[in-house]
């Protein structure tokens, strides 16, 4: 940096020679206009004498003034072109030969030759190399700082700081030399040597050098860390569980529990092949959930989602999709019962089995529709299903928050179990009683027809029986959520017929809900009123209360500055009574002194403190002479305004320790003899004497601190080893030491730098 | 010492422990020593310095440095360590009680003594770190203390009474026979009717005991084994009795002058300039025998040298009353005028003046600790003062009789002599005052008392009266901890003398003593200002002034004079106007002050108009 700015002042400098060059160019050029003028009036000249030389006068052509096309030898124009010559165009057309060379290298040499720059002077370029120098020796010399610093703010110094490296040698290496030499050492040597005994003793057992080498530095850091990457991902994976296990959002548990249906179906397929057991296992809760799906007809749209998804199937395409798969999904529960009694009309033996369940149920429904009785035992049905539902609802949400957690899932599918066991039992009860009812009509049809027409017949008036039912049930809502096998189907066009039929109803519904709101909103409005209320008659007591308070004070420092009585209460001691004349005698001095006493003492010693504030008090100066620009003489006073004028008032001083202590005089003189014991002067760093006194607080004799806190505290701050000599520090240790702080030291010293060259700009400027 | 929960049930033997205990840091916070011990604390440190202390801390770093090497370990071991920690988390076994043991911070704030409450201006980093290293130096400190306070055996007790029992109702022979033989052995009385009334003084180990009678009876004894040192009659009337620093000398007021005598009755000293004195105190550290005598003269006599350091003339008149407070040595004189004066050797005037009762001052005594002082007048008052910096009453009990007799036991209990009673009050808690609601102890003797002392070390109570001597037993009036190296009862003669011999060494001057003992600890900011000041004559200039403030240089024209001139106006001007702003501010501050002081200090006709005018601004807002 030094070098290129130093080059960069030789580069100014250099300029400025140019400047000089352009400068000296110029007397040149003015040389040359000189030159050409007297050029052309010796040509004039030279022609006049030529044409009088003849002596003839010759007929003369006359000079024209006007722009001239023509070109010719006698209109040529004294100004000339204007271009200069160069040396270049003299030198053309030479050619070469022998004897032009050198006279040509001379010329050639004369063109290309330039002036000279001018040299720095010496002073300056002194003080450059000197700035250079300063600036890397304070560079060299900032690697210190820090090894100074430490050792200034060090609390105790222990030299030599650099302590050898203590290394043992076993006793044999030490005495490698040594031989046995005498009688009883040969005698010893023999003995170890017939039983073989090992002659060098190993330092370590072998316990201390596996534990030596079991794992070495490098071994353990690897160790660490590979924990603390397993650690991380822990921490990692935990972070996530815990963000998913958060999500609220009603589409992604949807997406999810899409994918755990797809699953569960791929997981069957396989199963079949691999393990028929499993599959097996897998077929029941399947059934399970098509049965639960007949019971609760929960995909039937007529659940309270369903009813205001209808309303809006009009107009919302999305609306009428949703309710279209819910359907579907029922088909597809419902389907599957058709396959099973397929598989089932093979076998013989099974067929009434089959039957049974079937006309069971159509039984009741057969039996709800003509009977009115039944329809008000329905409504109560749908109360309860309604509580049920409410329950679970409990249920559904604590799934939602744990979707993800396998552990969680399990408890909740036992809690849905049970909830629906209870629900088979009180539907198991209300077939009995419905069964009772409806024997006769059972048996007879049973009798009449045959197994095939049956079937058929049945068919048609269960189809019948479901539109029935869909008009009598107003309100049903769906149970608990099963878990379902997602088969899409397209729907069928009857089902659209009774979403219509629907509609009205579900406006009347939404027309009472709105009905109950507003009958719900007018306690609400009554409700803040009375807070209202009770909040003013809490602010009525504060102004109370705040009002007494202060009236309080006020009594309180009455009261404070009036009682002064003490309490008077006298102990029940007997005493002796000695003679009764010399005590009554004492009594009436007594009462006299105290009579006295107690007027003259209090009146004494308020005296006797007024004097000594006023002894204590700095006293005015008055500095008037009588006289000066007044009359003098006797019974004559100086003016009042003079006076005045020159009476020098003291400053007040700091109020006095007794002043609100009516009973208390405390003196305010100095005590000199104590101050002399003082310190006086405050240490380097201190700058006000209330920092140095905190310092001074901390006794350190043994008198006050425990032994081991005396050491401490009366540590030397300079430890050295007798007889050892002190080394001074060397560059190495400091190297390896501030290494890491090598940038510091560096940007400190370039502001130094800056301003050096900007002086030095300055100088060579001025230069 | 003794430990009597109740009077009916037997008491486990007390145990002595006779071995000397070793030095303690409980000085400065001990209700006995500290005061003195605070007094004292620059004095010592620089009295050693000088004597060459600096030889025994090389000698122990070199102890340091010789134990560092032989604990040193080779490198390869030095990996084991390493090796074993992460062993250990793995294993997931752990130390129960991590660190080290924690200490109790209520105990360690009784250790501290830098005052934090104060803010200090500010300062530069080098200062800074010069304060948190001593705040950290004192914190320390404070906690190792607070830890070896664990090595204090032995715990005072008291008398606890029984639901609606009054403890001032037991008797001596109760207690005397609830305690151990050995304690039961120190409650006694001397039957001498012919020589009384006596005057009495403990040594300060409290082993022995000084006995003088009014009509010219000297007697020292051991008060324990009940062996007589010296028995003498001097022939003449005896004012008062006191053992200088040690047993071995013995201060008599006697009729005319004051008499020195030794422990085995030989006279030493007759001083002259000690006429007609009446009361004797002795100042330990200092080496100060203080007397005042009938002619109104306080005389400081040191006893190292055999000199006079002072005589002060009180002014007012015979002097009969006197105490000392042992935290800062100051002494304090009732007078007939109901006012108690404070004395010190080096100044001529009293450094306070209390005016403490209407009628005339009977009797005066300062706590231990230097907290409380209790006075009796001739009103038939008896009060308890606040010493630290107000001498305000704290509390005030009327007696049927004045008391004649005060005096305060190492931990603070009170005791009156009132004719042939004596009457003993105890605090409420470990430092409150004595509350003089309810006597703790209450004892009839034989005669009127003429003299009261609490025997140091141990829980007895000796009242000197005119039928003779009598030892009380007065649980958990004396500090059971005693300091083996300062006062040690079981000390042998060896051991005086080198103590003694320490002592002189510690000697504190007289010069020394003022109210507050910190004062040592402060800086001289009267004298520190006037050197400043005179430096300024000297230099011409203030160097720690900041510097006037100098433009900087500008070009192309810019620094001419006129520019300049005007550069340094405006900077000035700037820190005029911030003075007068902060100026504004103040005046603004009193004036809110004023105007809140006068309801209060001055009430007046006025004030109802003022309330009305008040209230009329509070009815408009609503």
């Amino acid at each position: 940096m030094n070098s290129i700015k130093a080059t960069k002042g030789l580069l100014a400098l250099s300029q400025q020679d140019d400047l000089m060059d352009l400068t000296s160019n110029y007397p040149l050029s003015a040389s040359e206009d000189e030159g050409d003028s007297d050029g052309e009036r010796k040509h004039q000249k030279l022609l006049e004498a030529i044409g009088s030389l003849s002596g003839k006068n010759r007929w003369k052509l006359p000079e024209r003034s006007e722009a001239g096309l023509k070109v010719s030898e006698f209109n040529v124009s004294s100004e000339g072109s204007g271009e200069k010559l160069a040396l270049s165009d003299l030198l053309g057309p030479l050619k070469p030969s022998s004897s032009l060379a050198a006279v040509k290298k001379q010329l050639s040499r004369v063109k290309s030759k330039k002036t000279l720059e001018l040299p720095l002077h010496k002073r300056e370029v002194e003080q450059i190399h000197r700035e250079v120098a300063f600036s890397k020796t304070s560079q060299t010399l900032s690697k210190w700082d820090s090894v100074v610093q430490k050792n200034r703010e060090a609390e105790q110094l222990v030299f030599p700081l650099e302590k050898e490296p203590s290394s043992f040698a076993p006793m044999e290496h030490v005495f490698r030399e040594w031989k046995a030499r005498t009688p009883l050492e040969q005698e010893v040597f023999n003995l170890l040597h017939k039983n073989k005994q090992p002659v060098t003793d190993p330092l370590l057992t072998p316990v201390e050098k596996a534990s030596l080498k079991a794992m070495s530095l490098e071994e353990a850091k690897i160790r660490r860390a590979e924990l603390q990457r397993a650690r991380a991902l822990q921490s990692y994976y935990e972070a996530r569980a815990r963000r998913m296990k958060k999500i609220k959002s009603k589409k992604y548990h949807k997406i999810v529990k899409k994918g755990k249906a797809k699953k569960a179906l791929k997981d069957f397929e396989q199963l079949r092949k691999v393990d028929p057991d499993a599959a097996l296992e897998e077929l029941e809760k399947m059934e399970k959930a098509r049965m639960m799906e007949r019971m609760s007809l929960k995909h039937q749209n007529s659940g309270k989602w369903a009813k205001s998804k209808a309303i809006m199937a009009k107009y919302d395409l999305e609306a009428r999709q949703a309710m279209q798969e819910q359907l579907a999904k029922n088909k597809e529960l419902t389907q599957k019962l058709q396959v099973v009694s397929e598989s089932e009309e093979e076998g013989g033996a099974d067929e009434e089995e089959a039957l049974v369940p079937d006309i069971v149920n159509e039984v009741q429904k057969t039996a709800d529709g003509p009977n009115p009785w039944m329809l008000r035992s329905c409504s109560r049905d749908a109360k309860e299903n309604e509580i049920q539902a409410d329950s679970e609802q409990l249920p559904e949400s604590a799934a939602h928050e744990f979707p993800e957690n396998e552990e969680n899932d399990k408890p909740v599918a036992e809690e849905d179990e049970l909830l629906k066991e209870l629900e088979k039992r009180r539907s198991l009860r209300k077939r009995s009683e419905l069964n009772q009812a409806a024997e006769p009509l059972g048996n007879q049809e049973t009798k009449d027809s045959t197994s095939q027409e049956v079937l058929s017949e049945l068919r048609a008036l269960s189809k019948k029986l479901s539109k029935e039912n869909h008009l009598s049930k107003k309100q049903k809502k769906s149970p608990a959520k099963a878990v379902d096998l997602v088969w899409e189907e397209e729907p069928a066009p009857e089902e659209d017929e009774p979403l219509l039929l629907q509609r009205p109803e579900r406006m009347r519904t939404l027309e009472e809900l709105e009905e109950l709101g507003k009958e719900d909103s007018l306690p609400n409005k009554e409700r803040p009123r009375p807070s209202v209320e009770g909040e003013q008659v809490r602010r009525n007591p504060q102004n109370h209360s705040k009002g007494k308070n202060k009236k309080e004070q006020m009594i309180s420092l009455q009261n404070l500055l009036t009682t002064r009585t003490p309490s008077v209460t006298s102990l029940a001691l007997p005493t002796t009574v000695e003679e009764l004349e010399d005590e009554g005698a004492r009594d009436q001095k007594q009462m006299i002194k105290e009579a006295f006493a107690g007027d003259d003492v209090i009146k004494e010693f308020l005296k006797e403190k007024r004097e000594a504030i006023q002894a204590n008090k700095p006293k005015a100066v008055d500095l008037t002479l009588p006289g000066w620009g007044e009359w003098g003489g006797m019974n004559l006073k100086p003016s009042a305004r003079k006076r005045r004028r020159f009476l020098i008032k003291a400053p007040e001083g700091p109020p006095r320790k007794d002043k609100n202590l009516p009973n208390v005089i405390i003196s305010e003189k100095r005590n000199i003899h104590a101050a002399a014991h003082q310190v006086r002067v405050l240490p380097y760093p201190f700058t006000h004497h209330q920092q140095f006194e905190r310092t001074i607080q901390n006794p350190i004799g043994s008198t006050w601190n425990t032994q081991r806190a005396f050491q401490k505290l009366t540590a030397p701050k300079v430890v050295t080893k007798p007889g050892h000599i002190i080394k001074p520090i060397t560059a190495e240790d400091v190297d390896c030491r501030s290494s890491p702080r090598s940038d510091v030291p560096v940007m400190q010293s370039n502001p130094k730098q800056h301003s050096k060259h900007q002086k030095q700009r300055k100088k060579s400027s001025i230069g | 010492m003794e430990t009597a929960p109740k009077p009916g049930r037997g008491v486990p033997p007390k145990r002595d422990k006779p071995q000397a205990k070793r030095k303690k840091p409980r000085r400065y916070w001990e209700e006995e020593t500290t005061p003195a011990a605070v007094a004292t604390s620059p004095g010592p440190p620089r009295k050693k310095a000088r004597t060459g202390e600096s030889r025994p801390p090389r000698s122990k770093s070199a102890h340091i440095a010789q134990k560092s090497r032989f604990s040193k370990k080779p490198p390869i071991s030095k990996t084991a360590p390493d090796w074993k920690k992460p062993q250990r988390t793995l294993s997931g076994a752990q130390d129960p009680f991590p660190g080290p043991v924690p200490a109790p911070l209520e105990e360690a704030r009784k250790f501290c003594r830098i005052d934090k409450s104060k803010t200090l201006p500010h300062s530069k980093p080098k200062t800074q770190s010069k304060l948190e290293k001593a705040e950290a130096q004192e914190e320390e400190a404070s906690v190792r203390a607070a830890r070896a306070e664990l090595l204090l055996a032995e715990e005072p007790g008291f008398l606890v009474g029984e639901d609606g029992e009054d403890t001032a109702k037991i008797l001596q022979t109760d207690i005397v026979e609830a305690v151990d033989i050995a304690s039961a052995a120190k409650h006694f009385d001397l039957n001498l009717r012919q020589f009384g009334p006596y005057r009495l003084n403990y040594s300060r180990t409290g082993r022995h005991l000084a006995l003088g009678g009014r009509r010219g009876h000297v007697a020292a004894l051991d008060w324990v084994t009940k062996k007589l040192m010296c028995e003498i009659n001097v022939m003449e009337a005896v004012r008062d009795i006191h053992f200088l620093h040690s047993e071995a000398l013995l201060a008599v007021a006697q009729n005319r002058w004051l008499y020195i005598y030794d422990n085995q009755g030989i006279e030493l000293h007759c001083i002259r300039r000690c006429d007609r004195v009446t009361r004797l105190e002795f100042l330990p550290f200092h080496f100060l025998l203080a007397t005042t005598s009938e002619t109104g003269f306080l005389t400081y006599l040191d006893v190292s040298v055999g000199k006079i350091v002072t005589a002060l003339n009180v002014r007012a008149g015979r002097l009969s009353v006197m105490a000392q407070n042992p935290y800062n040595a100051v002494i304090h004189l009732g007078h007939s005028n109901g006012t108690v004066s404070l004395w010190s050797p080096a100044v001529k005037e009293p450094l306070a003046k209390i005016l403490c009762h209407r009628g005339g001052v009977r009797a005066v005594a300062v706590d231990s600790t230097g907290t409380y002082m209790a006075t009796s007048g001739l009103d038939h008052q008896l009060k308890i003062f606040d010493l630290r910096g107000t001498f305000q009453p704290l509390s005030s009990r009327t007696l049927p009789q004045g008391a004649g007799h005060l005096a305060f036991s190492q931990r603070g209990l009170l005791v009156a002599g009132m004719g042939d009673v004596v009457n003993i009050w105890a605090g409420q808690g470990k430092a409150s005052p004595p509350s003089l609601e309810q006597p703790y102890l209450t004892h009839r003797l034989s005669g009127h008392v003429h003299g009261l002392q609490f025997c140091p070390f141990e829980d007895v109570l000796g009242v000197g009266h005119s039928g003779g001597f009598t030892s009380m037993l007065v649980p958990g009036a004396a500090e059971p901890n005693f300091d083996g190296l300062e006062n040690n009862p079981y000390r042998s003669r060896k051991q005086r003398q080198e103590w003694e011999v320490k002592a002189l060494l510690e000697k504190v001057p007289a010069e020394l003593i003022c109210l507050n003992p910190r004062a040592l600890a402060e800086v001289d900011v009267v004298t520190l200002e006037q050197q400043k000041k005179e430096r300024i004559e000297r230099l011409g200039y203030d160097p720690d002034a900041k510097a006037a403030f100098q433009p900087k240089a500008k070009q192309k024209g810019r620094s001419s004079t006129a520019s300049l001139v005007k550069r340094k106006k405006k900077v000035m001007d700037q820190e005029h106007r911030d003075k007068v702003r902060q100026s504004l501010e103040q005046q603004q501050q009193k004036k809110k002050q004023d105007m809140a002081m006068p309801p209060g200090a001055r009430p007046s006709a006025l004030d109802r108009f003022v309330r009305r005018a008040r209230e009329g601004g509070l009815q408009v807002d609503p």
